[in-house]
């Protein structure tokens, strides 16, 4: 008689497509990846580059809090935005960081359903810039709402104004995907992390630590139950995050889509946005994971493998945008409306045409060296192309707003537009509460998922063989 | 047997292993001896023990029941709103526009799940939690580690000084710990 779980145990377990590169290079155990990934906080120095990014970043969110200080004190009107251009940079800058979160749900949701071990030691980080990432993306509405401290006029509540929200707009969609998927992404990544910090609490060399992590953890002793429990939400959360991930930029896109612009009006943007924001969250995962595997020493966790294959990711990615690309002009002609066509001519030839061909050159074009596996697996050569096309996808939604904008269907309302330095210094200021943001969560939480690693080792199943 | 770094009256028998393998054995053994209150406690999920250990999970139907309500919410709130409480007429369009409300419906569905996922999996492992006995336990740290215990207490009804500790040395455990209750 052989039970289930001894059936399960005999069959070998399947090998992973692609494992000519390691998942976990060397030979690790679960004492050494514990002390690994719990001594970058408990006991290493904090290395140099960490003060070094600190101090970038920190200048970068000083110079935020002045801007909104002022932006608040003089109103929207800092901005370069006028009529008809009302929308330009704080728009922009909230589809670029909503999508750059949709890689780290993507990693923490959607590869853990499709059963992908390699994500294990990429997904904590990636959820943490899932979380900042958001936050950037929530402040840029209401920033540019007129009169931000009445935010909450967005939510229905009963109020003595008797007024409620319109539910047939898509900005009120927005409000809800957004509150909603940055709500799910922090319990999801809490959830996750509860494990680690009860391994933090344990090695914790001082009362504070102890204390501190004790209190994060809740009080977690890894019982078999407790595990049961976890798994259990992991699972569903992953599952409700899957399609939660979907709708956000879907609904992101239908700011655009039900607007009659042409240019905007268009039933391909759902799933353009989608792998535009795909494609944009994998760079910045990369742009965090190169630097950070070399400055502690990760390189047996983070391998060549994980950057292999997030740039085939982004070369996939790449190529539905480089589609949507193609297919948009196309669809203009097609359709044989004069304003369609009139807005794919402007965007080539017009006064933003700069937007369009560096576009087109950053996310279609360039990427097309991650064919190439040494461009692939090479660290800096990728973290060039990463950069590249997280430029390219900010620069994409730009030129997407912009040239729509500017060019309405009345001639008499034409205009240009042209960003203030309040522009540009509100959207350094957002990278530096991200890198804030990111360097603390590095500094005192553990980066990698240490309980989901051990999981990976050979020896980590019953009946798997080494015990020593 | 050792006597742990904890104090009073007796809480449980804990062995401790190196691995999963015996752990799960042990486990088993355990289950099958009688036992009703044990707990194994391992650094990462060991999947085995489910089957192994007694307990229901709730978590499903509770995220089940939390989205059917999440829906409900948003649908009901969304067209009162719109038909009752602020009607506004777009063109003589009607006011139950229902295919409108699908986003919201769909996203609180979602957060309402989503909620229940999390509260109820942490509140059914009865946190937040400051302390518990196992804790007494210096040793018991490495749980979060490299080490896997297997903790038998002695409330259980079969508990017996001599014929437990005797159950789970058959395992070869590391050490056998007695755990108190200070």
């Amino acid at each position: 008689m052989t039970t289930v779980a001894e059936k399960q145990l005999q069959t070998p377990r399947r090998p992973e497509p692609g494992t000519s590169l390691p998942v976990i290079a060397g030979a690790e155990s679960f004492g050494t990846l514990t002390e690994q990934i719990t001594s970058v906080v408990l006991t290493r120095p904090t290395p140099p580059f960490w003060y070094y990014t600190f101090a970038v970043g920190m200048a970068a969110l000083i110079m935020f809090v002045v801007s909104v200080i002022y932006l608040l004190y003089r109103g929207v009107g800092v901005f370069g935005i006028e009529i008809p251009v009302a929308w330009s940079f704080a728009i922009t800058n909230f589809v670029w960081w909503i999508g750059i979160g949709h890689a780290g749900t993507l990693i923490s949701a959607i590869l853990l359903l499709l059963n992908q071990g390699w994500r294990n030691s990429i997904n904590r980080f990636a959820e943490a810039m899932t979380i900042f990432a958001v936050m950037c993306a929530g402040l840029f509405p209401l920033l540019h709402l007129g009169r931000p401290w009445l935010f909450y006029w967005l939510l229905p509540y009963p109020n003595t104004m008797h007024v409620q929200p319109q539910f047939r707009s898509p900005l009120v969609w927005d409000v809800f995907a957004v509150s909603t998927y940055a709500t799910v992404s922090l319990l999801f990544w809490y959830l996750g992390m509860v494990p680690d910090l009860a391994s933090l609490r344990d090695r914790a060399k001082n009362r504070f630590a102890y204390g501190f992590y004790g209190v994060l953890c809740l009080g977690w002793r890894g019982a078999s139950r407790h595990w049961r429990y976890h798994e259990t939400a992991s699972l569903l959360l992953a599952g409700l995050a899957t399609p939660l991930v979907l709708s956000v930029h879907t609904v992101v896109s239908f700011d655009f889509t039900i607007a009659i612009l042409p240019g905007w009006h268009s039933t391909i943007f759902p799933p353009y946005f989608v792998a535009g924001a795909i494609y944009s969250g994998f760079a910045m995962v990369l742009i965090l994971a190169i630097p950070l595997r070399k400055v502690y020493h990760l390189e047996n966790l983070v391998t060549e493998r994980h950057l292999n294959n997030c740039a085939k990711v982004m070369l996939a990615t790449g190529l539905i945008l480089a589609y949507t690309y193609a297919i948009e002009p196309f669809t203009s002609w097609y359709s044989g409306d004069t304003f369609e066509m009139a807005v794919v001519h402007n965007r080539a030839v017009g006064p933003h045409s700069w937007t369009f061909w560096v576009t087109l050159s950053c996310n279609v074009f360039i990427p097309q060296l991650l064919w190439f596996r040494k461009w692939r697996t090479d660290p800096k050569r990728l973290f060039l192309v990463s950069f590249v096309i997280l430029y390219g996808m900010w620069l994409e939604r730009y030129m997407i707003i912009i040239t729509s904008l500017h060019r309405d269907f009345l001639p008499s309302s034409w205009s240009n537009f042209i960003a203030s330095p309040w522009d540009v210094s509100v959207l350094v200021g957002s990278i530096g509460l991200f890198v804030v943001c990111f360097l603390l969560f590095v500094r005192f939480l553990p980066m990698i998922s240490i309980f989901e690693m051990r999981e990976l080792l050979p020896f980590s199943r019953p009946g798997g063989g080494v015990e020593k | 047997m050792r006597i742990g770094s904890s104090t009073g009256p007796l809480y449980a028998y804990a062995a401790e292993f190196d691995g999963p393998t015996k752990l799960v054995d042990a486990a088993r053994a355990v289950r099958e001896a009688g036992y009703k209150r044990f707990e194994a406690y391992s650094p990462y999920p060991v999947k085995e023990l489910d089957e192994i250990v007694p307990g229901w999970n709730p978590v499903p139907a509770l995220v089940l029941f939390a989205g059917i309500a999440g829906a409900g919410t948003a649908w009901i709130m969304q067209s009162w709103i719109a038909i009752v409480d602020f009607p506004i007429n777009v063109g003589g369009r009607p006011l139950y526009s229902w295919p409108a409300f699908v986003p919201i419906t769909f996203e609180l569905t979602v957060l309402f799940a989503s909620a229940a996922a999390f509260f109820g999996a942490l509140g059914l492992c009865g946190f937040p939690l400051l302390h518990h006995p196992v804790f007494n336990l210096k040793e018991f740290g490495r749980a979060s580690d490299d080490r896997f215990f297997l903790c038998i207490e002695a409330r259980d009804h079969k508990f017996n000084v001599r014929k437990t500790a005797e159950l789970l040395n058959e395992f070869e455990p590391l050490e056998l710990w007695e755990v108190g209750k200070d």
